[in-house]
């Protein structure tokens, strides 16, 4: 997984609130065996006019004009607002797979749906939660200035704002330190397999039946 | 001290290690494996050169891209038979306690084999790269969706990191009424607490109502807790859990059966236990459900009107409802059962077990579908369904009624093979989701009951299935 340590990056506002996994990467495009290619295809039935199939060149498909993401003003953006329960419905690892390979590495929502959120992790991006009153202040303000741009910062964990106005959020230490330093979570668990390996015998003596 | 939750129990028994900051090592008992989300996870174990910890841990069985019909033309996308192959493959070269490749006589929704086959005890710790494994929860067993790193990383470590999540109470007294099922009531529960409504929390439903349910009636109140935000729904064993199990394969037997039903009757919360939240509802408040948007949340009791944005005061909600009825192509104000539908699927892990069938087939029984519905299928959730359906003679009144009657698989649930809407039809479907394009891009989705189903199909809109449901008892 790749490190994050800080950003200061073009906001972009998607003003929805309920955003599922299905809107962020259709089904079509689930059929890869890869982890990585789904940047062009990230809200795909939002962001062009014509359907899309998994392996189609996207250089030259309609956009949807209307759609934020394909604003002339919101190119390059890295840090995605969003409203509440975002990323809810089914837990495909392809959605953040698109996020991230749409060039995103940072969110900030009222809320995140459980597993999305956790899965976001896992590939290098950081979803912040703030508060609502936060989080439409950022709206608002991103809408009103053309090259709004957030500064995060994982280690102290803040956000500012151009105008210099700033809040903080919560990350597990956990999470923060597998975030800042790019770790491979399985390669830190596996140093615990001793504890597994006890557990395991210990769970097995009182209930053998779910080793058989 | 207070008692502990059913949520505690399974949690204390699984915690292998905990850091300070409350992030915790959970061991995993039960692994279940589909094709779409498990490619990359088999991957990155070889590219590691890891093996997997406990491959008998693992169920697996191929089910979302799979046609249901003409198996002897054998998968014809070619992007979805790479999937089902490449699934095949890592199974061969891994391990696995059960695998139903396609085409198999048991094959069908990793969410119904598991539990038919015994796969799921009460409990155990059940993970599967699949939102809708909340569905074995029913069995007392902590289950949840998870991402494809953390498939790898089970796959790797037979472990899963994770941070308790809070525990909410929601109980359901009173009776049913009769054409009021499981499905309604999750959905009813939806409505009334949103789709974050359980964001943070496993939930555990108790009350008269869930305790009435049969065994496959609780796997579809489970089924639904993701969709109300929560990644887990159980309910405590009683002798109904005990029942349905006993003589499964993989179900231990004879004295080992009764060591383990000993452990299983206590897996249920205390009575002085304490619920981070509690909500209540009551039995005879609810009525069949209809969603009329695209989000289950967006949800009415039959008898209702689809709602007036102008009455909304919070302006996000307010454009969530315009946007909703824009893609709906649906009027406020106007009335549920005046809403017309085009196509009718009755299946998915939510609602295609042998009691929805059943309940499906009561309402189509003797009568034919209305003449505006092009296509109406049934999609058995497993073989084992499919051949105690036709036992029963369920595939026949189906059939008679108009009906495809077709092999098991998730199907247009997520439409990922051949089933599916074209952009504007309107379904009845009685699957979990009616986000925008879920059911194939453009696609109108209504989740409704199988019996809501059915009759939606013999009237050609949305009927309130009690009144037919009277009309079959009197004759």
């Amino acid at each position: 997984m790749k490190a994050f340590t800080k950003i200061n990056g073009l906001a972009a506002p998607l003003d929805r609130a309920n955003v599922d996994t299905d809107a962020i990467i259709p089904k079509q495009f689930l059929k890869s065996i890869k982890r990585s290619g789904f940047g062009p295809y990230l809200f795909d039935e939002w962001r062009y006019l014509d359907h899309g199939e998994p392996g189609m060149d996207c250089t030259n498909r309609p956009k949807n004009p209307d759609f934020i993401l394909n604003k002339p003003r919101y190119q390059g953006a890295q840090v995605l607002l969003a409203r509440e329960n975002f990323g809810c419905g089914s837990s495909r690892e392809h959605a953040p797979w698109a996020i991230e390979d749409f060039g995103f590495s940072v969110m900030i929502a009222p809320s995140f749906a459980d597993i999305f959120f956790s899965n976001s992790y896992k590939n290098g991006i950081l979803p912040i939660v703030a508060s609502a009153e936060i989080v439409d202040r950022l709206f608002k303000e991103c809408e009103a200035t053309e090259g709004y741009k957030l500064n995060v910062d994982l280690e102290t964990q803040t956000v500012t704002t151009p105008s210099g106005f700033s809040f903080g959020f919560d990350i597990t230490p956990h999470r923060k330190h597998c975030l800042l330093n790019g770790l491979d979570e399985i390669g830190l668990t596996l140093m615990h397999a001793d504890d597994i390996k006890a557990f395991e015998t210990k769970h097995k003596a009182v209930q053998p039946w779910l080793f058989a | 001290m207070a008692g502990k939750t059913l949520y505690d129990k399974l949690w204390d028994t699984h915690e292998v290690r905990r850091e300070e900051d409350g992030t915790c090592l959970l061991y995993i008992d039960r692994h279940l494996v589909h094709e779409v989300t498990s490619p990359q996870a088999f991957e990155g174990l070889r590219i590691a050169g890891r093996k997997a910890w406990r491959s008998s841990s693992v169920v697996a069985v191929p089910d979302h891209n799979t046609p249901t019909n003409h198996w002897d033309r054998d998968i014809e996308d070619p992007i979805s038979k790479t999937q089902v192959d490449t699934l095949d493959a890592n199974i061969k070269e891994f391990g696995s306690l059960i695998y139903f490749p396609f085409k198999h006589k048991n094959q069908g929704i990793i969410h119904v084999i598991a539990p038919e086959n015994g796969a799921i005890l009460p409990g155990m710790t059940v993970v599967c790269g699949d939102s809708h494994t909340a569905t074995h929860g029913a069995f007392a067993a902590l289950a949840h969706g998870i991402g494809t790193s953390e498939v790898e990383h089970v796959l790797a470590t037979q472990t899963l990191i994770q941070k308790k999540s809070k525990a909410m109470l929601v109980k359901v007294d009173g009776k049913l009424g009769l054409g009021v099922t499981a499905k309604d009531v999750a959905l009813a529960i939806i409505g009334k607490i949103g789709t974050a409504g359980g964001t943070g929390y496993c939930i555990e439903f108790a009350g008269s109502v869930f305790r009435d349910l049969s065994m496959e009636g609780r796997m579809t109140v489970c089924n639904l807790a993701i969709e109300a935000g929560a990644r887990a729904g159980i309910i405590g064993v009683d002798d109904k859990t005990i029942a349905y199990l006993k003589g499964r394969p993989n179900v231990p037997a004879g004295a080992a059966w009764d060591t383990a039903v000993g452990y299983w009757n206590t897996l249920h919360s205390d009575a002085d236990a304490q619920f981070d939240k509690v909500v209540e509802l009551n039995a005879a408040d609810i009525e069949p459900q209809v969603t009329w948007g695209t989000s289950p949340e967006q949800v009415l009791a039959v008898g209702g009107r689809v709602p007036n944005p102008a009455n909304e005061a919070d302006a996000t909600k307010r454009t969530g409802i315009e946007n909703a009825l824009k893609y709906m192509g649906l009027q406020a104000d106007m009335a549920i059962t005046d809403i017309k539908i085009d196509k009718v699927f009755i299946g998915s892990c939510t609602n295609s077990r042998i009691e929805d069938l059943r309940a499906a087939s009561v309402v189509a029984k003797g009568k034919k579908i209305a003449s505006n519905i092009t296509l109406a299928i049934v999609v058995p959730g497993s073989g084992i369904v499919k051949r105690q359906a036709e036992e029963e003679g369920l595939d026949k009144i189906f059939i008679d009624a108009g009906f495809e009657w077709r092999e098991p698989g998730c199907s247009m649930c997520l439409a990922m093979n051949a089933d599916r809407l074209s952009p504007g039809e309107r379904c009845a479907s009685t699957s979990n989701r009616n986000f925008e394009g879920r059911q194939g891009p453009g696609g109108r989705t209504h989740l409704v009951s199988p019996a809501m189903a059915a009759a939606a199909a013999i009237a050609g809109h949305f009927v309130d299935v009690r009144i037919d449901t009277a009309a079959t008892a009197e004759a």
